[in-house]
């Protein structure tokens, strides 16, 4: 009734490129974002921090990231785990490095390195595809975490072969470590899925992502109209790399406090983003967020109504969790084989009419 | 009237200015393996003017446009463009001279909006570099919002309006014909390759896709080369056709010449072998 198109002219290709061309969505997303930053910083727990907005926010980045590279170029990738590591370890080494510098800037430069990495893997793309582009950065997967366990230098030879992450602060307050107030945690996160969000909407509707989704679309007819396939492939795997190691990053030091390569961003890691993408949808933004949020939230809420609210055993609870995860998984791709995103965009459309029938 | 037509530039009788050679390929051989899929082959294409290549199956048409977009390298021959000797090129660097080219297949990326298809074909107009585009000011904002402009004056001008938005996997067979028709002309191309514009349309369609061909030639002065198997569509668009057979060239002149040439009529109807 109240989500309409009708009545909001555009009267410049400026108003009509704009990502919520509806001003019910405008004013949505708005709201959203008022409300992230100025209403729940004051409310969350350890709780909701730890169990669901630190991971929500962090695996959003990661989904962004893999959906940039696989939803957008077109370019399977089964090494989302290993170069998560590649972001943690690096932030790990630049923490310990030059302590004085922002974690902010060890983040970002953890990406960067990432990136770098991401583009050495993505090498094979530019001859093989599909499956077995899939189990070429299944290798990267596989090696990186490897190379994390191997060599001591990465974890400082540290005894356990963890590492740890050192107590940090941005503008005076304290981000990593144990002494980590929730609401500061809570922020850095979403700083960074904010930024991050909006950097790929804007990479996405320019030039750059019509040469991604050309690529992935049809990769000769994009070459022969002009795509340069090598850049096209390449930068998806850096930016793509880019926004896992930032996940890396914040996984390990901010959510995580302490991380293992093998336990903390092995190949389940790389599956677990691979379904958020592909239950959310491919190819959006959206889509990213709302894989996470499934994946993140799913098991949290079935825990609590079986534990909390049907009183059965934890152990019992944590069995059927899965079953019922997976489960859900299948009726929601039969359903919409497209993603949560497509779902959607469905009810959007046919909110536009509502309540008449045409 | 009578006309030069080996002159540097010459007036047709419809008052269009035919200018100098394009495009000019010299002796171009294509084999693949054992076989020859061109085999010595010139011709040229002069500036504003629109080029038919026909001939029947497998004569090798297709072979030869890709060998003109860069995406076949001929054994033998020379490609030249603008006067000079185009060097070995990768497919996208022909696109970034000019060319541009619709396929027999229709090529259209499927996941992606006609607009954003349209917006793609002017990819060679647009260098904001990753970071510009990554917060969308300044550069990146100004060209795209320069090229939406662009790239709305060809929906205009093919009438396409109305599924600017819709993504491309939805439409109907003629309505992607014209996309791609589009998304080539949005690039502004100094030779435009068509390869089959008419394939599988009805009479209407055609019709519509003839109008569009001959405005573009006239009012963008775009030069066209065009594969067709629809001879009343060749005869009466083309200012000079090209005949080929089993790899060979057996014809080429204006329209008239070709359908008188003995060649060209045992290709197309057969020699009896009595």
């Amino acid at each position: 009734m109240f989500y309409r198109e009708a009545g909001d002219f555009k009267t410049s290709y400026r108003d009509d490129n704009q990502t919520f061309p509806i001003r019910l969505d405008r004013a949505g997303y708005w709201i959203a974002l008022f409300v992230a930053f100025c209403v729940i910083p004051f409310f969350v727990n350890d709780y909701w921090v730890n169990s669901i907005f630190a991971p929500f926010f962090i695996y959003a980045i990661a989904a962004l990231g893999l959906n940039i590279l696989t939803g957008y170029a077109g370019q399977v990738s089964l090494g989302t785990g290993g170069f998560m590591a590649v972001g943690a370890y690096a932030c790990y080494k630049l923490m310990v490095a030059f302590p004085d510098v922002s974690i902010v800037f060890h983040v970002l430069i953890a990406g960067g390195i990432t990136a770098a990495v991401g583009v050495a893997f993505g090498l094979p793309s530019l001859r093989i595809k599909g499956f077995y582009l899939a189990v070429a950065t299944l290798a990267a997967q596989f090696f990186l975490v490897w190379l994390f366990n191997k060599v001591a230098w990465f974890y400082n030879y540290s005894a356990s072969g963890q590492i740890n992450a050192p107590e940090r602060s941005v503008l005076g307050v304290v981000v990593t470590g144990p002494n980590t107030e929730a609401w500061a945690k809570y922020m850095i996160c979403l700083v960074f899925l904010v930024v991050l969000a909006w950097v790929a909407r804007n990479l996405t509707r320019g030039m750059t992502g019509r040469k991604w989704m050309g690529i992935r679309d049809m990769d000769i007819a994009a070459e022969i109209i002009g795509v340069n396939p090598l850049m096209a492939k390449m930068s998806a795997f850096a930016v793509s790399s880019f926004f896992v190691g930032v996940a890396g990053a914040l996984f390990f030091a901010v959510y995580l406090g302490a991380a293992e390569a093998g336990e903390s961003f092995g190949i389940t890691k790389s599956f677990l983003v691979l379904f958020m993408i592909i239950i959310g949808g491919l190819g959006s933004i959206f889509g990213s967020f709302a894989g996470a949020a499934f994946m993140v939230l799913m098991p949290v809420i079935l825990k609590n109504l079986l534990v909390g609210t049907l009183g059965w055993p934890t152990e019992i609870a944590a069995e059927l969790e899965f079953i019922i995860v997976g489960g859900l998984i299948v009726i929601f791709l039969i359903l919409e084989p497209h993603g949560l995103a497509q779902l959607w965009r469905l009810t959007k459309e046919k909110l536009r009419l509502w309540p008449f029938p045409h | 009237m009578t006309t030069d037509m080996n002159a540097d530039s010459y007036v047709t009788e419809d008052g269009r200015t035919i200018g100098p050679v394009v495009m000019d390929l010299k002796n171009i051989t294509l084999r693949f393996g054992g076989v020859v899929a061109i085999k010595d082959i010139s011709f040229n294409i002069r500036e504003g003017e629109i080029r038919a290549i026909i001939g029947p199956n497998g004569a090798g048409k297709s072979s030869m446009l890709n060998v003109i977009s860069g995406f076949y390298k001929p054994q033998e021959g020379e490609v030249w463009f603008r006067g000079s000797k185009r060097p070995q090129m990768k497919p996208y660097q022909v696109a970034q001279q000019g060319l541009a080219r619709t396929f027999q297949n229709i090529a259209l990326f499927e996941g992606m909006t006609v607009l954003d298809n349209i917006m793609t074909g002017r990819l060679n107009k647009m260098n904001a570099n990753l970071f510009q585009q990554a917060i969308w000011k300044g550069k990146a904002e100004k060209e795209e919002l320069e090229n939406r402009e662009a790239c709305e004056k060809v929906i205009d001008f093919l009438e396409i309006q109305h599924i600017r938005k819709t993504p491309v996997g939805r439409l109907p067979y003629g309505l992607k014909k014209r996309v791609e028709l589009a998304r080539a002309l949005a690039a502004e191309p100094s030779l435009l390759l068509l390869d089959e514009p008419m394939a599988g349309m009805n009479v209407e369609e055609k019709e519509d896709m003839s109008r569009f061909i001959l405005d573009m030639n006239d009012e963008f002065g775009t030069t066209i080369a065009l594969i067709e198997h629809d001879m009343g569509v060749v005869m009466d668009l083309s200012d000079r056709v090209v005949v080929m057979d089993y790899g060979k060239k057996i014809g080429d002149g204006t329209p008239d010449e070709v359908r008188n040439n003995q060649d060209v009529i045992d290709a197309y109807l057969g020699v009896s072998h009595d």
